[in-house]
């Protein structure tokens, strides 16, 4: 009979190196979904023993003890306690430990043992320890905490050998270990008295080198600089647009020119008729237009994860602190809003790790202003139709300058709201604490770069196929039907029910300089932003019949003046219209209202800024 | 007490200027004026490690205000506002 499957949780503070020993476990085993009825993400996968056995491992959110003092913190105490809904008591609990740094998380650990389950101390990133000539006795550490201990380097092939041999002993004498649950939230002097003891231990089993880590000085002698620091800050946002923009570009052509081929194929394979119509521009086009920005998606979150694996994230956070508080923000929300530039969903749901709940509302407010990466289908096919592809001063190219300043609109505008929100809804407001651990600095480990990036991609991958590839049929229906009666002579599209809301809506968007093709792309741009890209083309192609295989942006460039364009680029700097958003904004809030008003501040900021963009410009001659 | 550090006067860490080392002597949440309560306060205080006895070295200084501060405390560096750096009391 085969065993059952075993239960393993993850445990440890932020920056123990967690996640890291999670991929090495389990590759690209991995599962990611939400805890039932909190937006905490839940992250399980499996693995095999050395011996057959088959687990399960979650990874459980980063704390500092089993207080639980936001949802993170509290999902991380009810999983271990055996509390949390739904879900199974872990069989063993795996305490991970910073090496270089065990004085936090020994404390955890004592206060986990009282949970009474079966637990491992498991010491990750042992050889950077060695390295800095930290001497752990693990076998007296073991017999002064009663738990076993087994060192693990995570991020190098066969590091958690000694791991998966244990897990195997363990699983093999189960039945008596599970014991009484003692656990109850520590008072202060119990904190105190935990931290005394675990500092008692450390002092015994662990002999400490006087050299701190010098690389980590050296760096940040420089990045948290207070003026260096900044610099610096700068310069990488700006290398990391202009990768966006540029190393992608190359890829981005091939995939397009790939997708534009399979069209032609079944362009030429099929009958022409409504299936050929609907393969080659509702499905092909449509699809491959969305499908097309996987590489500047990669590219965003290759940058995001690798800071935060090499530990530049906390030091971001330092930095921006005082001047984000200027606004009203919590230097906490740094992170939220930089995830925010790929996507506002895990930036809204990155808001977790601020606590006080004000502080998280403001963030949450302003998310969905960070240009994120849905927008830049839209902005990339504007730009390349509308600006041309100069250098501005010899080495700065305009294209990816004007990108720039659209990013920096989003920033500005964000701070600006939240000022406005700190003034005006929040008045009575105390700042909440910013302590944060700006852990030593790690080479990223490609392995688990690659792993995380490849879920995102999944992910990513996964929504255009199912959300905006129905969106995409959708459109395709509204524009095609009804069909235009025999011997029409004006564009087919003419007659479908998308031109019908589309002049429905002009009249509304007319002030701004929106066609009524415009609407009718706005309207799909609800599932996801970027689906306005392929909304266009698929009105555009269709009404262009045959020669419709031509770029949008070709496209685009006949059809509207320089006005409707820029205003355009000004109404998706805020681009109220994204459902998933709205969706996420509700759930994490818990209210109805909050995401009202978030919808409605931005649609008053989009179609306000394009009105003003429009009217300048037609002001200046570009109508 | 006999206390090496018994000739240093003492001053919360949410004063010392960058450079400064010192010993931590006590935690006096009551007097930070954080938006924490003193109990919510003092817990997360000593569990990033800002127990009495402990090492601290100011590090870092943001841009404005001097504000936040980077800090060692034995062997690990935490960013805190001055704010709620005046409830740790060093020498």
């Amino acid at each position: 009979m085969e065993a059952p499957l075993l239960h393993l949780a993850l445990v440890g503070t932020p920056n123990s190196g967690k996640t890291s020993l999670f991929n090495a476990l389990t590759g690209s085993r991995q599962k990611v979904a939400n805890y039932p009825g909190v937006t905490v993400e839940r992250k399980e996968g499996f693995f095999v023993t050395p011996q057959g056995r088959q687990v399960s491992v979650v990874d459980l959110p980063g704390t500092y003890s089993l207080r639980g003092r936001s949802p993170d913190e509290e999902i991380t105490r009810d999983f271990v306690l055996g509390k949390a809904s739904g879900e199974t008591v872990p069989d063993l609990v795996l305490c991970v430990a910073d090496s270089t740094n065990l004085r936090l998380t020994i404390r955890l650990l004592l206060e986990l043992k009282r949970t009474g389950r079966p637990m491992v101390l498991v010491l990750n990133m042992f050889d950077i320890a060695a390295r800095r000539g930290i001497n752990v006795d693990v076998e007296r550490l073991a017999k002064e905490l009663g738990v076993p201990v087994v060192t693990s380097i995570a991020v190098r092939k066969g590091g958690t050998a000694d791991l998966l041999t244990l897990t195997d002993e363990i699983s093999a004498k189960f039945a008596a270990e599970p014991q009484e649950n003692s656990w109850r939230a520590l008072s202060v002097a119990e904190l105190r008295a935990t931290q005394r003891e675990a500092d008692r231990i450390i002092a015994d089993c662990v002999s400490l080198p006087s050299r701190p880590d010098t690389w980590t000085a050296r760096i940040d002698a420089v990045v948290l600089h207070p003026v260096g620091g900044l610099i610096v800050l700068a310069l990488i946002l700006f290398v990391m647009f202009q990768a966006v923009f540029a190393w992608a570009q190359p890829l981005m052509e091939l995939l397009n020119s790939g997708f534009d081929a399979l069209g032609e194929f079944v362009h030429a394979a099929l009958p022409a008729g409504l299936l050929q119509s609907f393969l080659q521009n509702g499905v092909i086009s449509g699809v491959g237009s969305v499908i097309v920005f996987l590489p500047q998606i990669i590219i965003i979150f290759l940058f995001i994860l690798l800071l935060e694996d090499f530990g530049y994230m906390a030091r971001a956070a330092f930095l921006m602190d005082r001047i984000m508080g200027g606004a009203g923000l919590h230097g906490r929300a740094f992170i939220p809003l930089l995830s925010s530039f790929a996507c506002a969903i895990p930036g809204i749901m990155a808001t977790r790790v601020i606590d006080n709940k004000r502080d998280r509302l403001t963030t949450i407010l302003i998310a969905p202003l960070m240009t994120c990466s849905a927008r830049i289908p839209v902005y990339t096919l504007i730009i390349s139709a509308f600006i041309p592809a100069r250098d501005v001063w010899g080495f700065i190219n305009l294209q990816g300058l004007v990108m720039f300043g659209l990013y920096a609109a989003g920033i500005i505008s964000a701070l600006g709201v939240s000022f406005l929100i700190k003034f005006f809804m929040l008045r009575d407001y105390a700042p909440a604490p910013f302590m944060l651990e700006l852990p030593d600095y790690k080479m990223p480990r490609l392995k688990s770069i690659a792993i995380g990036v490849y879920t995102r991609a999944k992910m990513f991958l996964h929504r255009a196929g199912t959300t905006i590839f129905s969106m995409m049929v959708l459109i395709w229906f509204l524009a095609s039907f009804p069909q235009p009666p025999a011997g029409a002579t004006e564009p087919a599209i003419d007659f479908s029910l998308a031109a019908i809301i589309g002049k429905a809506l002009a009249p509304l968007l007319a002030p701004v300089g929106f066609n009524w093709q415009i609407a009718v792309a706005l309207i799909p741009g609800m599932a996801a932003r970027e689906v306005a890209v392929a909304a266009l083309g698929t009105v555009y192609a269709i009404e262009g019949g045959k020669e419709a295989a031509e770029q949008i942006g070709q496209v685009l460039a006949t059809k509207w003046s320089l006005a409707t364009a820029l205003s355009m680029l000004a109404w998706y700097i805020f681009a109220p219209q994204c459902a998933s958003t709205l969706a996420v904004i509700r759930r994490e809030t818990g209210s109805w209202t909050w995401m009202a008003v978030t919808f409605a501040y931005m649609l008053v900021l989009a179609y306000a800024a394009s009105l003003l963009t429009y009217n300048v410009a037609v002001a200046l001659g570009a109508g | 007490m006999t206390d090496i550090h018994d000739t240093r006067p003492q001053m919360p860490l949410g004063l010392a200027q960058r450079g400064y080392t010192g010993v931590i002597q006590h935690l006096s949440a009551g007097d930070a004026g954080s938006a924490l309560s003193d109990i919510e306060l003092e817990s997360r205080l000593i569990e990033l490690g800002f127990v009495e006895g402990a090492r601290v070295e100011v590090l870092h200084e943001g841009l404005v205000g001097r504000d936040p501060i980077a800090v060692r405390v034995d062997n690990i560096t935490i960013a805190v506002r001055r704010r709620e750096a005046m409830a740790i009391i060093v020498a």
